[in-house]
């Protein structure tokens, strides 16, 4: 089918098949063996995921859904627990429309229509969101019209709009960032609020249920009485997403309307102001970030000294790679609030504070230690300089630990106040999780920009999954170890066996 | 007899074919060495080897006499690498890059500041000394690099097309300060696309084809080979026409 060149459809097409193959790319690595496996690999965990959706819907189904009160309650938290999330992929991917350079010039300086372009950029924005939700809810929902009806697949007209819905948020946002703060700080505060918003509700949830109910759990919160009777009436119109995924024609039209027409005016409105927004910020990389001029003087230190120091320096001044990095960091702040509320007879707490704190160790070593040891900006500076590789592997490695541990000590001594015992065995495996993902990026390591930190997951899967399964299972290690049982033997033996398998499939270093 | 600079003898080099053929090169101490070759002769792996960012598959080098294979860091403390992208942390400043430069070649923390500040000044950057490189053009970057180049003071600079992208005035402030070098001992070995510029400022040039070192010698010497008083432009192209791919 031919489009007319530069028209939306066109400029649709062409984004498409950019994208399609960049994917496609991403997967295969560019074979067409490894795209096979994918695919048995894909089909293999959506088995598994709705396996799972099925243990947490059949019960709910054998009791019979209503559209009572508890349900719109549970349904609408749920709701905005995904909505919290696509509004925060929503919000980053809207900042790389405007900030991603790639063929912007190009298409910037042709006579094409720059509100076309961001039409279906936009538009492409919402899709991507949209994609990512159903991957994460159709289990839940395929299980749902499985067991119950198919009036639950009404759920993902819900999904559609509200990715819709998060894509008009997200550029309206972006919009008055760049009118309020300029295009230089646009971009630091939107992904700073979109890792807060992505992280910031299901904490809030999560501190509120362990402030109230001394749980863990987001749900208890959500099918509490209290929430129940403290929301408002079943005829309320914030129940309207909650109706319609459960297939009710008319808040399904409303919802659709809302959401479809929130995107079109915000595209409408704002289509205008792309082109000038986005070459204002093309133009950031002529602006000077002058630093007050220093009057300390040049130190002289160990080799590694310095090499810790620069990689200190260079985190401390990258406000997204450290947003990035140490968002893991307010994943730790519920454990710290249950350890807080539990302070004097927080037995049972440890169980599951201990895995979580140490499951964070593994991921902020894992970023960390990416940055530190692959992410080299002047990789052949290091390698030229007379300082030997081992030197400066262990004065990067020394970088990585001294944060975990200073990000770590307050909670341990947290926990040390209750039990000394707790706070060991909590060390022990947040240093063997934080090691164990280390290792496996030294084994992994490659050259590579900074820049490249939100692709590190792509360029070495076999790193990524060997990596989380090393932290989950010293997580589990910790938190049977916290209760007392043997059985803490086995995670820790499979986390050992993960980090041999992984050394064994590693690059052979040169 | 002087030590040379750069002695490379019976050098080999292979990836997914051989790139470097048995390869013999001779730099003095203290001269301007050129090394010209068509894309993909081998220049850069011939550099790359000698700085220690590449190990050779067979072959000896010697820097000052001091063997890069059994004594690399000994070799590293006397050599700088400037290659044409240049190696700067954008999050730091000019000043603070040559202070992590010095710390890592362990230059006395008063001489490297003293140091750093003569060089800032030497290379037009001092007014730039605390903004972070990320802002610079590429010009301005290539002399950040260069000025961390010396800051140890090497006895032998390694250049890879360091005037790629430069602007007339930067390639002019650069090439100034590599024939001062010239002239206070140092030796430099660099590979230019830019003919004139290797015939303006080398001493001698080498000229590599298919991993092999195909010629060399002063201009003069080039000129007597081919037989005509010529441009070194089409002394190369001549030279490097003659020259048969390697089997």
């Amino acid at each position: 089918m031919s489009t007319a060149p530069a028209s939306i459809a066109w400029f649709a097409r062409h984004e498409l098949n950019l994208a399609w193959r960049e994917w496609l790319a991403m997967m295969s690595g560019g074979r067409r063996t490894r795209g096979m496996v994918l695919l048995a690999v894909l089909a293999v965990v959506a088995a598994l995921l709705h396996l799972l959706a099925y243990g947490l819907v059949a019960p709910w189904v054998a009791d019979g859904i209503t559209p009572d009160k508890p349900t719109l309650v549970l349904l609408t938290g749920g709701g905005l627990l995904f909505w919290s999330v696509m509004l925060s992929q929503a919000l980053e991917s809207v900042t790389r429309v405007y900030y991603a350079r790639s063929d912007l010039d190009l298409i910037l300086s042709s006579p094409a229509s720059s509100r076309r372009l961001f039409a279906v950029r936009t538009g492409a924005v919402a899709l991507s969101t949209v994609l990512l939700s159903c991957l994460l809810a159709s289990p839940l929902i395929n299980m749902l019209a499985l067991l119950d009806g198919p009036h639950w697949l009404a759920a993902y007209g819900v999904l559609t709009s509200v990715g819709a819905l998060s894509a008009a948020i997200a550029v309206a946002i972006t919009i008055v960032l760049f009118r309020l703060v300029g295009p230089k700080r646009t971009r630091l505060i939107a992904q700073i609020v979109a890792a807060i918003v992505g992280a910031g509700f299901v904490i809030g949830i999560q501190a509120a249920a362990i402030l109230y109910y001394g749980s863990y759990s987001r749900f208890t919160l959500l099918q509490s009485a209290e929430i129940v009777a403290a929301t408002p009436d079943q005829q309320s119109l914030l129940w309207l997403p909650a109706r319609a995924a459960m297939g009710a024609p008319l808040a399904l039209l409303a919802v659709t309307i809302i959401g479809f027409g929130a995107l079109l005016l915000t595209v409408a409105v704002t289509a205008s102001s792309y082109g000038r927004h986005a070459i204002s910020a093309t133009g950031l990389s002529h602006v000077r970030t002058q630093r007050r001029p220093s009057s300390r003087r040049f130190r002289s230190a160990s080799q590694r000294h310095v090499l810790r120091l620069k990689e200190w320096r260079l985190l401390q001044r990258d406000p997204w790679l450290l947003s990035q990095t140490l968002m893991q960091i307010l994943y730790l702040l519920p454990p710290a609030l249950m350890l807080w509320i539990n302070y004097g007879n927080s037995a049972g707490a440890f169980v599951v504070v201990v895995p979580v704190l140490v499951m964070a160790s593994g991921q902020l070593a894992g970023g960390l230690a990416w940055l530190a040891i692959s992410g080299e900006d002047a990789h052949d500076l290091v390698v030229t300089a007379p300082v030997s590789p081992r030197s400066v592997l262990i004065a990067k490695i020394e970088a990585v630990l001294v944060i975990i541990a200073a990000v770590l000590a307050p909670l341990l001594v947290l926990i040390a106040l209750s039990s000394v015992q707790m706070a060991a065995i909590t060390a022990i495996c947040a240093a063997l999780s934080a090691g164990s993902a280390t290792a496996i990026q030294l084994w992994f390591r490659v050259v590579a920009r900074r820049s490249m930190f939100r692709r590190r997951q792509v360029a070495s899967r076999a790193a990524t999954l060997s990596e989380a399964f090393a932290s989950i299972m010293w997580a589990g290690t910790g938190a049977l170890w916290a209760a007392g049982s043997w059985l803490a033997l086995a995670p820790a033996l499979a986390a050992v066996l993960v980090l041999l398998l992984a050394r064994l499939i590693s690059p052979r270093r040169r | 007899m002087t030590v040379p600079a750069l002695a490379i003898s019976n050098l080999a080099k292979s990836f997914d074919r051989p790139v470097i053929n048995n390869l013999g090169l001779t730099v003095r101490a203290g001269e301007f060495y050129a090394l010209l070759g068509p894309n993909g002769a081998g220049k850069t792996t011939i550099l790359r080897m000698v700085a220690g960012l590449l190990q050779p598959d067979a072959g000896d080098i010697a820097i000052f006499g001091i063997d890069v294979r059994s004594h690399p860091l000994a070799a590293k403390q006397i050599v700088a690498w400037v290659s044409d992208e240049p190696m700067v942390y954008d999050r730091l400043t000019p000043l603070e890059y040559l202070e992590f430069v010095a710390g890592l070649w362990q230059i006395d923390a008063h001489t490297a500041e003293a140091k750093s500040h003569e060089l800032l000044d030497w290379l037009g950057l001092a007014p730039h000394a605390n903004d972070l490189c990320g802002s610079f053009s590429k010009g301005t970057l290539q002399k950040v690099a260069l000025a961390g180049a010396l800051v140890h003071d090497p006895r032998l600079i390694i250049l890879d097309e360091p005037l790629t992208g430069l602007d007339a005035g930067s390639a002019r402030q650069v090439k100034d300060v590599l024939l001062q070098k010239v002239r206070q001992g140092v030796t430099v070995i660099m590979t230019t696309h830019i003919l004139e510029v290797a015939e303006r400022m080398a001493e001698r040039i080498g000229v590599i084809a298919h991993g092999r070192l195909i010629a060399e010698g002063t201009l003069a010497e080039l000129r007597a080979r081919v037989g005509r008083e010529t441009s070194l432009e089409e002394i190369f192209l001549d030279l490097v026409a003659a020259e048969p791919a390697a089997a």
